[in-house]
């Protein structure tokens, strides 16, 4: 049986560079994956988000954030932040900056 | 029809000032609002009209991006087209400087934080390493200045290509004569006045700007504290200070025809960072720093700004171009060899960089 995608919904700032798509829908391959697998996943055919959300070590960036039904996983394990089927991954660009 | 373009790079975008007669000028802008723009080159190699601009989002992160029609449109460089590679866990922080080789029309240097030199032999489209200054054994030694570590300064040698400059702050000058396999540190003469013990070290010297003559080959370097030239290819300096108000300041320009003609632009003192007298001015020899005159008809007095290391340029006119940009966001322009000034622009965000050419 399926598990539910996850939907990785994108920040504003970064929809232009995909046609103003503003989420991306994202098989989930087993009951969980991490953050860095989720994000492979769903920029593996937009590769030009992830130069903009990651860095060339695979760390999400400073000044972004990345949500797991609500939760801040910069915050926590990062990229290793578990993700379960069915969740609502959101990519925030931080309030930060003068 | 030629054009003469002055790209400004500035702390949130990039803006360009067009000129068919360097007197009438068009601000054009900004490209990258928000976006802080460290790094321009315009590249006229083989005719053409290419600008390369180092660009970081606070976002998402640093870009190459690039313009094949002068400025006017532009295209983000391949995916991660500058990056470090994977054994290095390191991310790439910001590009400080782009430099077209004048040996082969193909090849592009970038300088960037941390401190690292990249080659592109594809005119900027993708970049690699150099690992010889990357596995430099000096290289867990060089220490950030205030504005960060990086390579800021890369002069190929002209007619030489295995002969390559880079200087960092702090770092000092490294120089490689087998096209950047292998560098040497080459400080002798230059001062790191802030070291207890020994002032005249083999490398850590705060570097801000080094320039070369191609009239004839003589190096210059505005140092943190120390004005500095160098008759042997960067070998050995010797202080040009005497003669200048102040000898601290972060840029310096050397005439591409005329030998010994050079300008620095004075700051008061590293813990006084405004014009000496509060008269914003360029300083400009014409004898390789033997003397020195100020040059500020048509620069404001009563000003507290300040010049950065990459934010001042020449166009290669006749009489030369000389153009500076101001911590709080002028841009002035000089068509006879900074006996005039003009602003071009005004209330633009910090600037960076300033480059200039003329293109078809």
């Amino acid at each position: 049986m399926p598990s539910a995608p996850v939907r990785v919904i994108l920040p504003g700032m970064l929809r232009d560079l995909v046609g103003g798509m503003a989420e991306i829908e994202v098989d989930s391959p087993s009951d969980s994956q991490t953050v860095a697998q989720l994000l492979d996943r769903a920029f593996a055919e937009h590769r030009v988000l992830d130069g903009k959300v990651r860095d060339e070590r695979g760390q999400i960036r400073r000044h972004v954030k990345v949500f797991v039904n609500g939760e801040d996983a910069t915050r926590g394990a990062g990229v290793g932040t578990p993700v379960p089927a069915g969740a609502r991954v959101h990519i925030i660009n931080a309030v930060s900056g003068g | 029809m030629t054009e003469t373009i002055v790209a400004i790079g500035t702390r949130k975008g990039l803006w360009i000032a067009r000129s068919d007669d360097r007197s009438t000028w068009r601000l054009e802008g900004p490209h990258f609002l928000m976006s802080e723009v460290a790094s321009v080159a315009i590249d006229t190699r083989e005719g053409r009209s290419s600008v390369l601009a180092g660009v970081k989002s606070w976002h998402w992160g640093p870009t190459v991006q690039a313009s094949t029609d002068g400025g006017r449109t532009w295209t983000e460089s391949a995916e991660r087209a500058l990056a470090f590679p994977a054994d290095t866990d390191t991310a790439l922080e910001r590009v400080w400087q782009l430099t077209p080789d004048p040996n082969d029309a193909d090849v592009v240097w970038a300088g960037v934080e941390p401190h690292a030199l990249f080659r592109s032999a594809d005119r900027g489209e993708h970049y690699e390493l150099v690992r010889g200054l990357w596995d430099h054994p000096h290289r867990p030694s060089w220490e950030p200045g205030f504005g960060g570590g990086a390579v800021h300064t890369i002069i190929p040698e002209p007619g030489h290509p295995e002969s390559l400059l880079v200087a960092m702050s702090a770092g000092g000058v490294y120089r490689s004569g087998d096209g950047g396999q292998s560098w040497q540190a080459s400080n002798p003469g230059i001062r790191a006045y802030f070291l207890p013990d020994n002032e005249y070290p083999e490398f850590g010297q705060c570097v801000h700007k080094v320039a070369r003559s191609e009239a004839d080959g003589e190096l210059y370097a505005q140092n943190h504290k120390g004005v500095y030239r160098s008759d042997d290819n960067g070998e050995t300096w010797s202080s040009i200070a005497d003669g200048l108000p102040t000898d601290f300041g972060f840029t310096i320009l050397a005439h591409p025809r005329k030998p010994g003609m050079v300008w620095n632009v004075p700051v008061m003192d590293d813990g006084e960072r405004i014009p000496p007298g509060a008269q914003l001015q360029v300083q400009r020899s014409d004898d390789g720093g033997a003397t020195w005159r100020q040059q500020s008809n048509g620069l404001p007095s009563q000003s507290f700004t300040c010049v950065l290391r990459d934010a001042a340029g020449l166009d290669d006119l006749d009489p030369v171009g000389v153009y500076i940009g101001t911590r709080n966001g002028d841009v002035f322009a000089s068509a006879d060899e900074g006996e005039s000034f003009q602003r071009i622009a005004t209330q633009l965000p910090d600037v960076l960089v300033v480059r200039a050419a003329q293109i078809a």
